[in-house]
């Protein structure tokens, strides 16, 4: 039988990746651009039993997702950037109190107000240092509409996996192109369901570590008693201030991503072989890239793509492999300079990286790529 | 068709155009087998404004999901004409209002014009399919998807109390743009 | 034989963080009997709290307890709710924690009226802190942050949650010790959004800036305003002066949120 195929915004898509996945529980605030996964979201879930709320602001549906999912549900919000400085505090929650869920957010331009309906990808620092405090960061990048669709699914599995939150931010232009999508079938993408707990209800802690760094979380209501906070806290879920078991218990939650990040990177590699120029570029601005990379190619650039799909964790040991035998990075986002300050760091001085950064609302062109590879080859 | 093939459907927010772009990318990447990106920009208004909506169809995989040279562009307001006309390829087509678009751009254009929200208001018998008036003349004039792809794609998209009024709209619009191109 | 607080709180976690003389140990036990009389299934019961001296509660009782950030526990608690419709929420936090930083939460929880108890306990300060003034520091009032008086109003917390729209609202105090139980209990009875205000004191930070020179002081003034709404009824204007209305203040019957959103599903099952 042919595959259902339809031709979707990026952000319909991630409404339907978000089904695909399980999702049964949505809290959100309308803002631009993002709105469209909460409006699909509001008519789809109560058709498969699942609960929509729209909340009074985007700090209620934070807290939202975070009690549905102590309640075992799979929940998402989705926001965009002013949305997603008012949802840090509780993101850190999470991340704190280990709950799984997915922050759904577009980027559009700023700070502040910014332009709400001109792309940027100026949140990626946020995803990463937005909530004071260490902690775990995953957040992916998605570049079109399949993949929208398909990082999803992905969000809510490492989500699942590791007991954390996670983000997926495609920038304006992914989240509200069409493209044709082609949804696969039940049961062919995997989906990872949470861990619960097996112990009888009287020696359950929600964050014992004999079942190693993702301790098994149960749902309120289903016949386990226990605490949860902000605070630093124990194995078994209450406060503490005990030096010892706060720095583990930091190092654990941090360890928890740090330690798997093989799993949980994902990237694309285009033309690599033999590239002398790469490209590393994520989102919308990875199409112009790869464009601009076919070009170069016809006219003997030897150039290639780094696309990163895992903005957090960043692939820091593919790319400081690559610096070891490529003569040049560039490095073109709708930002001034985010992805290229961490690339710098990455590579050691290995070879120069050259960024592009725009802020104007405008998407960065190939031919701004191509121009930057003919000057620096 | 080897490369890419650009369109830029433009006007004043409300006048459907993004929709007029959809239905136009999904007869080619639905219905023809080709790929299609479809993409827009908007201010804040909900009407009102200059509007557009672009789509980029080929054979193959689609990097840039922007136009870079248009290929061919739909205005129906003076505002768009005059904001989204300056990077038509030369040559390219250029379908305007003739009673709303009174300036055209300098260049050497394929310029077709003719009333078409006045033939939506009043020879089909509903303004609100002026979009469909005008994707049906893009298609006549483009040949970049087919006219059993395009009507398809558009029943597809209105509620069936729509269909009879959609269905003339979309074939008012591609005749009247094949006689008034001559 | 006496009662069995024992029964519903976590073994080794007292005792509480709480100052001698404050109220909120009062209100727990109260709210520990209301539980009981209604007969609520301790795993099957979530309290949720925010930041402050009251949110540290949940973590007394043997229940399924959260507690949040600061203001942010009704926003959790519509979470847990709305997943689990079949589950108990009782809220639990301070005036400062429930009214300011978590304003629009709580409103806005009224408004949607969706099964839960929002149990404020107002000793119109920011206790953990030590001693800010919050939206219930009634005028003229010192508090570390108004060394001159307080120039700021104060909310009427009751009236608040009666305006945004909560279908059961009561107010207590801490001295009436026997009645916080049963206005609880009734409040989790009833279907909707209740909220029962307990008029607490902080002797601590409040008491000693304010001239009261003792906690008996402190009980003896919660005593001296309390009027019964009954009682009110034959009071006059002059004779109400200075005093604060106690019992149910308001109780309604309206649709609930979950039942409503219960209909939203079969609609739009309906409409697959």
């Amino acid at each position: 039988m042919a595959k259902k195929v339809a031709f979707l915004q990026g952000n319909e898509a991630a409404a339907q990746g978000a089904l695909y996945a399980g999702c049964n529980f949505f809290a959100g605030y309308p803002i631009t651009p993002s709105t469209e996964v909460a409006e699909v979201m509001s008519a789809e879930l109560p058709k498969v039993g699942g609960k929509f709320i729209q909340m009074e602001d985007e700090i209620g549906a934070m807290a939202a997702i975070i009690g549905g999912a102590l309640a075992g549900s799979k929940t998402l919000t989705s926001t965009s950037g002013p949305g997603l400085s008012l949802k840090q505090e509780l993101i850190g929650y999470a991340c704190i109190a280990e709950i799984p869920c997915v922050i759904y957010n577009v980027m559009r331009g700023g700070p502040s107000t910014g332009m709400p309906t001109g792309p940027s990808q100026s949140d990626v620092m946020c995803a990463k240092w937005g909530t004071h405090g260490d902690h775990p960061a995953i957040c992916l990048v998605p570049a079109s509409v399949q993949e929208t669709y398909e990082e999803v699914i992905r969000a809510f599995n490492l989500s699942e996996k590791y007991r954390t939150p996670v983000m997926v931010m495609p920038d304006e232009i992914v989240a509200h192109m069409r493209e044709r999508i082609v949804f696969p079938e039940p049961g062919e993408v995997a989906v990872i369901e949470r861990t619960v707990p097996t112990v009888q209800p009287e020696q359950y802690k929600p964050y014992d570590t004999s079942f190693g760094d993702v301790p098994p979380l149960a749902a309120f209501g289903s016949g386990y008693k226990f605490h949860v906070t902000g605070l630093n806290k124990m194995q078994d879920g209450f406060p503490t201030t005990k030096a010892a078991i706060v720095q583990a218990e930091e190092e654990r939650q941090v360890r928890k991503v740090d330690g798997n990040v093989d799993d949980i990177v994902k990237y694309e590699e285009y033309l690599l072989d033999d590239a002398e120029i790469v490209v590393v570029a994520f989102g919308s601005t990875s199409r112009s890239a790869r464009f601009a990379v076919n070009e170069a190619r016809k006219q003997g650039i030897k150039a290639g793509l780094f696309r990163l799909i895992t903005f957090w964790p960043f692939p820091e040991k593919q790319l400081l492999a690559l610096s070891k035998k490529v003569k040049a990075f560039i490095t073109p986002e709708m930002n001034l300079g985010m992805a290229t300050g961490v690339v710098k760091g990455v590579v050691e001085g290995n070879a120069p990286v050259h960024g592009i950064f725009r802020v104007d609302g405008e998407p960065i062109n190939p031919g701004q790529i191509l121009d930057k590879m003919k000057e620096v080859k | 068709m080897a490369g890419r093939y650009e369109l830029r459907f433009s006007g004043a927010g409300g006048q459907g155009l993004i929709l007029a772009g959809v239905i136009m990318a999904e007869s080619a990447s639905i219905y023809d087998g080709k790929q299609a990106v479809q993409s827009q920009s908007y201010g804040p208004e909900a009407r009102g404004g200059a509007s557009k909506s672009e789509v980029i169809i080929s054979d193959g995989p689609i990097d840039y999901p922007k136009a870079t040279v248009v290929d061919a562009l739909l205005a129906l307001t003076q505002e768009a004409c005059d904001k989204y006309s300056s990077d038509l390829k030369e040559g390219g087509v250029l379908l305007v209002d003739s009673d709303l678009v009174k300036t055209l751009p300098k260049g050497n254009y394929k310029t077709v014009s003719f009333p078409i929200i006045n033939t939506a208001k009043n020879e089909v018998g509903r303004e609100i399919v002026a979009n469909i008036v005008a994707l049906g003349a893009m298609v006549a004039l483009t040949g970049v998807v087919s006219k059993e792809s395009a009507e398809k794609a558009v029943l597809a998209r209105v509620p069936e109390a729509f269909i009879e009024l959609n269905k003339k709209a979309f074939q008012m619009g591609y005749e009247k743009a094949l006689s008034a191109q001559g | 034989m006496a009662f069995d607080y024992e029964k519903y709180i976590r073994p080794g976690k007292l005792p509480h963080i709480w100052c001698p003389g404050c109220g909120h140990g009062i209100v727990m036990k109260g709210l520990i009997r209301a539980i009981d009389t209604v007969g609520l299934k301790k795993e099957n019961t979530a309290i949720v709290s925010g930041i402050g001296c009251a949110s540290r509660l949940p973590g007394y009782m043997d229940c399924c307890t959260l507690h949040t950030a600061h203001g942010r526990a009704a926003a959790f608690a519509t979470g847990v709710k709305m997943a689990k419709p079949e589950m108990d929420v009782i809220l639990v936090g301070g005036d400062g924690d429930g009214t300011a930083i978590g304003g629009n939460h709580f409103i806005h929880a009224c408004r949607r009226n969706i099964d839960m108890t929002y149990i404020i306990l107002n000793n119109k300060i920011y206790g953990m802190t030590g001693g800010q003034f919050s939206p219930a520091t009634p005028t003229g009032a010192k508090a570390s942050t108004t060394p001159y008086g307080n120039p700021d109003a104060a909310f009427d917390i009751a009236k608040l949650a009666i305006g945004a729209g909560a279908t059961f609202v009561a107010r207590g105090t801490a001295f009436h010790a026997n009645q916080i139980d049963k206005l609880i209990a009734e409040a989790i009875q009833h279907k909707g959004f209740s909220v029962v205000e307990i008029l607490d004191d902080c002797p601590t930070t409040y008491g000693r800036r304010n001239k009261f020179k003792s906690v008996i002081e402190m009980m003896n003034h919660l005593k001296e305003i309390a009027v019964p709404v009954k009682a009110a009824e034959k009071m006059s204007p002059e004779q109400l002066q200075g005093k604060v209305l106690t019992g149910v203040l308001y109780k309604e019957e309206r649709p609930e949120y979950t039942d409503e959103y219960a209909k939203v599903i079969e609609r739009a099952k309906g409409a697959k």
